[in-house]
């Protein structure tokens, strides 16, 4: 028989083996005996102490700083020194996010989302207005049967649009007034304790158990915790693909995003504080989006391989230029990236002191990136503390929010499907634009339509609940009624007044 | 102009929450000072002045009471409302999202006890 003494599961079967003991003979008389037996014996697996365990003066190494990297530190750091604890981080990232353009740019489209935005506030990280380039209170939803608009429920500026480096390739450095997203957040870690590293990470290797980091510079360290925080579109991620046992990046698809600058004049009268979102029937065209900030609007295409002959029909197509002033060319502008962005979980994201958090681990298809990239850092933080650093507290502790999430976006495909179907339906078009129009008039009613549309859009809610609420008995009645009502042939003028 | 500031602005004087209300949501000062006063006996006397990043309502999270105090604008304020069917089923997910608002609540049991010293001490 194999011997597990001293190991992970040696310390459990021994855990076990006292609650056995204390609950005298294994002879059950009664089914009570039996639930209260399975009972203890499961506690004993849920609260002994991990093998693995973060300490003072363990070291920690956080691959990457953005969003992930200084979300996860910021709460490590946190959490450990409510503990007591005096735990070193260094942040390995050679990029400078207060640099113009792609040099610190992270192509994104740079939307906070409302849940996020109040979650922060709580966490007592407040998004000064210096970096917030916008708060957005409205959605204009345009299709090719019309537009409408949806406001915010509490008409109050929740959803924040920022740029995640200093400024398009364009940007006036002497007038530019914005601050960088993912530099404030490196900041938030640094002035939390951590350590900048402005290095790449070029080589891992495994001594003793423990991660060792090679660096460009051919620096050589090792750590008690790796936290892998790179996005998909990083080469690094390809470094710790091949050397990370079982870890299979996320599956991604192709994206399209550009900056157009324009007068702040032109902005306010243009866009306003509205978020224009499209359900355009172009084919591959999941959605799309202009967000608009401080002298720029951001214009992001999401679908199935975004090409150039598709860009080309969404920004001459009427819904779109009818957005913008009449001299802007619908041509492409010189800031614009093709990113690409995950369409599916990463496979076994974690192990025995390591894991990986933020886009390759898991992300929100489609939305709310940022979102995701907090809740996967923080659950990663808090099981590394609180439960240990071994692939079996992360399996328990970590890998239920990132399952949560992919499970979701399963949902969230299936809400696409549909919308791609209503795209190419005109009349079910004029029905939803009806509805909405008219639960916005009509204040103080069950806006069922417009709340599922702004929970879609804004990426504030997750898909099963989107989806609970379209299930419901109202907003089926209430679309099938609308659909008809927006398609009857128009009565003839002044008809009720005859009658 | 400023384009970037989230949550709601308040003018001086305005009444962002009033005492013996139902609230279901707190809220956190982004920018500017609010003023927290307390109707007793038909006199108002103010209790403190919050700044920015200071949260005020949050006892309408935990307890189903009516406002305790009145927090009205104390020059522009800008707020953020945090809604408490959204905040307690995160906290519900992550129990740790509260430690902060703990941190806060505890900060002010303290600032409490010190006054209440004061008082009793009559210095």
């Amino acid at each position: 028989m194999r011997n597990f003494s001293g190991t992970y599961w040696g310390s459990r079967l021994a855990s076990a083996s006292s609650a056995l003991s204390r609950m005298g003979p294994t002879s059950f008389s009664s089914l009570r005996q039996k639930r209260d037996f399975s009972r203890q014996l499961i506690s004993q697996f849920e609260t002994s102490p991990d093998s693995l365990q973060l300490d003072t003066d363990s070291r920690v190494a956080v691959i990457g700083s953005g969003p992930a990297g200084s979300f996860f530190s910021y709460f490590l750091l946190d959490m450990t020194q409510r503990l007591g604890m005096d735990v070193h981080i260094d942040i390995f990232d050679p990029r400078d996010f207060s640099a113009i353009g792609p040099a610190g740019c992270n192509m994104c489209g740079g939307i906070i989302s409302e849940s996020l935005v109040q979650m922060l506030a709580t966490e007592g990280i407040n998004l000064p207005s210096s970096v917030v380039q916008r708060g957005i209170e409205s959605y204009m939803l345009h299709t090719d049967c019309g537009s409408v608009r949806i406001d915010t429920p509490l008409h109050e500026k929740r959803i924040a649009a920022i740029h995640r480096g200093t400024g398009p390739r364009d940007v006036d450095v002497k007038r530019n007034q914005w601050f960088s997203f993912d530099r404030h957040l490196q900041d938030l870690a640094v002035n939390k304790g951590a350590h900048l590293v402005r290095d790449r990470v070029d080589g891992l290797s495994w001594q003793a158990g423990r991660p060792q980091l090679k660096t460009r510079r051919g620096a050589l360290q090792a750590y008690d915790l790796l936290a892998v925080a790179v996005g998909v579109n990083s080469a690094s991620l390809k470094v710790f693909q091949e050397l990370v046992p079982g870890y299979k990046p996320p599956e991604t698809t192709k994206t399209f995003i550009c900056e157009y600058k324009l007068e702040h004049e032109t902005i306010e009268a243009y866009f306003g504080d509205s978020m224009h979102v499209f359900l355009l029937n172009l084919p591959r065209l999941e959605f799309a989006a202009i967000i608009p900030k401080g002298e720029y609007v951001t214009v992001c295409l999401l679908g199935e391989n975004i090409d150039a002959p598709l860009i080309k029909a969404f920004l001459e197509s009427p819904a779109v230029r009818k957005c913008f002033p009449p001299e802007v060319s619908p041509e492409i502008p010189p800031c614009h990236c093709s990113p690409s962005i995950n369409t599916c979980a990463a496979v076994q994201p974690f192990g025995d002191r390591f894991v990986f958090i933020g886009d390759s681990g898991v992300t929100r298809l489609f939305k709310d990136g940022i979102g995701a990239a907090y809740r996967t850092s923080k659950a990663a933080a808090e099981a590394a503390v609180f439960r240990g650093v071994s692939s079996e507290s992360f399996r328990r502790h970590y890998w239920p929010t990132c399952r949560q999430i992919d499970v979701d976006n399963k949902i969230g495909k299936a809400i696409f499907a549909w919308t791609r179907l209503v795209q190419k339906r005109p009349h079910d078009i004029r029905g939803i634009l009806r509805m909405v129009s008219r639960e916005q008039r009509c204040k103080g009613g069950s806006p069922r339509m417009s709340m599922a549309l702004w929970d879609l859009f804004t990426g504030s809610a997750a898909y099963r609940e989107i989806i609970m609420r379209a299930i419901h008995p109202g907003f089926i009645g209430g679309l099938l009624w609308n659909v008809l009502a927006a398609n009857l042939p128009p009565s003839r003028p002044n008809a009720h007044r005859r009658a | 102009m400023e384009t970037g500031g989230l949550g709601k602005v308040y003018q001086d004087g305005e009444v962002i929450v009033r005492q013996g209300e139902m609230g279901n949501c707190m809220y956190v000062i982004q920018s500017g000072k609010a003023e927290v006063v307390e109707e007793i006996g038909g006199q108002t006397v103010s209790l403190a002045v919050l700044g920015e990043g200071d949260f005020f309502g949050e006892m309408a999270i935990f307890e189903d009471e009516v406002r305790s105090a009145t927090v009205r604008a104390f020059g522009a304020v800008r707020v953020l409302t945090v809604d408490k069917k959204i905040l307690l089923r995160q906290i519900q997910q992550d129990p740790a999202l509260a430690f902060h608002i703990l941190e806060y609540m505890c900060r002010r049991v303290r600032k409490l006890d010190c006054e209440l010293a004061l008082v009793k001490t009559g210095t």
